[in-house]
């Protein structure tokens, strides 16, 4: 028994990046664990996506195609990987730790599906002597733990943005369409609807760019000038925990150990004093710039460039040099 | 219906951590240790269950550490008993679901409230794990909930939208941040907590999925540097992002 399965994750027929990147990440792994790579796609009318995949360089595309497959639910999903997974006889799973796939992969890892061992959010995997070790973070960062599994399944969920996304191709896959194993009366939950977020804000943790404000930014209107900023770089806005407690903000933008891990190309700090949890979520940023008026601000000590400053001038500035680049 | 809340403790989110001479843990030394944060939210959606749904609310700690005086406060707030098992050996979200499942079999049917993860480990996999163990639906990272006739209606923030789902009782629910607005305790609650039943039991732990090989703090970022004062030094970092950052 060996072999990586690796539970793809689509929207609308369209294949995510992270899943790309779990892909990938498999088939490097494919000659040191040892076995084949099974990609393992649910939805409804997966038939392109399928084919898509096919020169991808997995073995084996097994999908499940079925019209209640068209929204994740955690019991649907789980018995049809459960099934290929078992079929297999895979003795890792890869999935993206996207909000989907944190919700799966634990799921599958369960004593009741395959009681098998779960490292969330790896951020490295590297294979010694057959063993499996997963690298991942955790104390949002302040830490990482190396951990290897006692069990004879690892379910890994891997970190999305850190894995390279460039399959190896050659051979082609063998297709192969399989049955959901459920009835609808083994699904608890439905989704009833998804909203895509209005205005098409850019969420925090995905941005290339991330200007965050704190305290600094006085209340909830000076935040207009984090978000020229924001918008003059192409990139989200982010807040500290002590904005969105104050409820300046919302907390989908909180960066730090109770909000959002980033690491963006760019990391703009502004009037963000760096409170420990806030630098664990943003430490391992590219680049990070930090403007604040106390010279003696923790951000500092984590900043690649920092000037000292008052953010309403420094900021504007800041935002009008970068206009007059890309003009 | 009984409710269960799940609740962990974990290192104050203001901790620096420090790496304890094994090299697979944290040093204990100087920490404090709190309820987790995201539990507190799951507290909350626990208690205004019990106020809509008659039955019993326990919550439940698996840890070996002094925990009594937080237990307490979760009495304080609204609920009816409190257990903690002391497992024999360090337990990870496996080890912890199949203990709490174990325990509060006899309180079936039950709907089950957890944080969406602990701050600590980061895994997110108790609430999930024990759903499975239970053999009832999970809903994670619910950010607001509403109850219906049956059961619940959840959202929950997904990358770049909002999803809304809907579920029945029993299900285990995990909680997002700003889920609600968690409740201090009055003085009259808080001496009247004290009479309610805190049961601290020890457990066997459930043999590891996982083997700890080491922990690391991560290496430090180079040194930066402070480009200069005010407005004036803005043509200056930008130059620096474009030329030597190459991130503009």
């Amino acid at each position: 028994m060996s072999g990586i399965c690796v539970i793809l994750e689509q929207r609308g027929g369209d294949v995510k990046r992270a899943s790309i990147e779990a892909l990938a990440e498999a088939l490097r792994q494919r000659s040191a664990i040892g076995g084949g790579v099974t990609a393992i796609l649910m939805g409804s009318d997966m038939a392109t996506a399928a084919e898509q995949l096919k020169s991808s360089g997995a073995d084996k595309i097994v999908v499940f195609d079925r019209g209640d497959l068209a929204h994740y639910s955690t019991e649907g999903y789980r018995s049809c990987a459960v099934q290929a997974i078992q079929a297999s006889g895979a003795t890792a799973v890869f999935i993206a730790a996207t909000v989907q796939g944190r919700d799966l992969a634990p799921s599958l890892a369960g004593g009741a599906a395959l009681d098998a061992g779960y490292a969330a959010d790896c951020t490295d995997v590297e294979v010694d002597g057959g063993r499996v070790i997963a690298t991942r973070p955790v104390y949002a960062g302040k830490a990482t733990v190396k951990v290897a599994c006692n069990s004879a399944t690892f379910v890994l969920s891997l970190r999305p943005n850190v894995f390279d996304a460039s399959l190896t191709g050659g051979g082609e896959a063998v297709i192969e369409s399989a049955d959901p194993p459920f009835t609808e009366g083994d699904v608890g939950t439905h989704v009833t609807s998804i909203s895509d977020d209005a205005g098409g804000s850019r969420d925090v943790a995905e941005a290339d760019v991330v200007v965050s404000g704190g305290r600094g930014v006085g209340g909830p209107e000076g935040f207009a000038t984090i978000q020229a900023l924001a918008e003059a770089l192409d990139g989200a806005v982010g807040a500290s925990r002590a904005v969105v407690d104050l409820g300046w903000r919302p907390h989908a933008e909180q960066v730090g150990q109770t909000g959002k891990v980033v690491s963006p190309k760019l990391y703009v700090a502004c009037g963000i004093s760096g409170a420990i949890q806030h630098l664990a979520g943003m430490r391992t940023s590219k680049v990070i710039v930090a403007v604040n008026k106390d010279a003696e601000a923790p951000i500092f000590k984590v900043a690649d460039y920092g000037i000292v400053g008052d953010l309403f001038e420094v900021v504007p500035a800041l935002t009008e040099a970068i206009g007059q680049l890309e003009d | 219906m009984n409710a269960i809340c799940c609740i962990a403790r974990v290192p104050d989110t203001a901790t620096r951590i420090k790496i304890a001479g094994d090299g697979r843990s944290i040093d204990p030394e100087g920490v404090q240790y709190v309820i987790n944060p995201y539990d507190e939210f799951a507290l909350e959606a626990a208690i205004q269950f019990k106020e809509q749904h008659e039955g019993e609310l326990l919550v439940i700690h698996v840890g070996d550490g002094d925990f009594s005086k937080d237990l307490r406060q979760c009495l304080a707030k609204g609920a009816d008993r409190a257990i903690q098992l002391k497992p024999s050996a360090p337990v990870g979200p496996h080890g912890i679901s199949a203990l709490i499942a174990e325990k509060v079999a006899s309180l079936l049917p039950a709907t089950v409230f957890c944080g969406k993860q602990a701050v600590d480990g980061d895994v997110g996999g108790t609430g999930i794990m024990l759903a499975g163990a239970l053999g009832v639906p999970a809903v994670a990272k619910v950010s607001s909930l509403e109850f219906t006739d049956t059961g619940a209606t959840c959202t929950r923030e997904i990358e770049g939208g909002t999803e809304t789902l809907e579920t029945t009782f029993p299900c285990v629910l995990t909680f997002e941040k700003g889920a609600n607005e968690p409740r201090r305790a009055g003085l009259k609650e808080i001496m009247a907590a004290k009479k309610k039943p805190l049961d601290v039991e020890e457990v066997t732990a459930p043999d590891p999925k996982l083997e700890i090989l080491s922990l690391q703090l991560p290496p430090p970022r180079p040194e930066g540097r402070i480009v200069g004062e005010g407005k004036e030094s803005v043509p200056e970092l930008v130059r620096l992002l474009r030329e030597e950052a190459k991130v503009l």
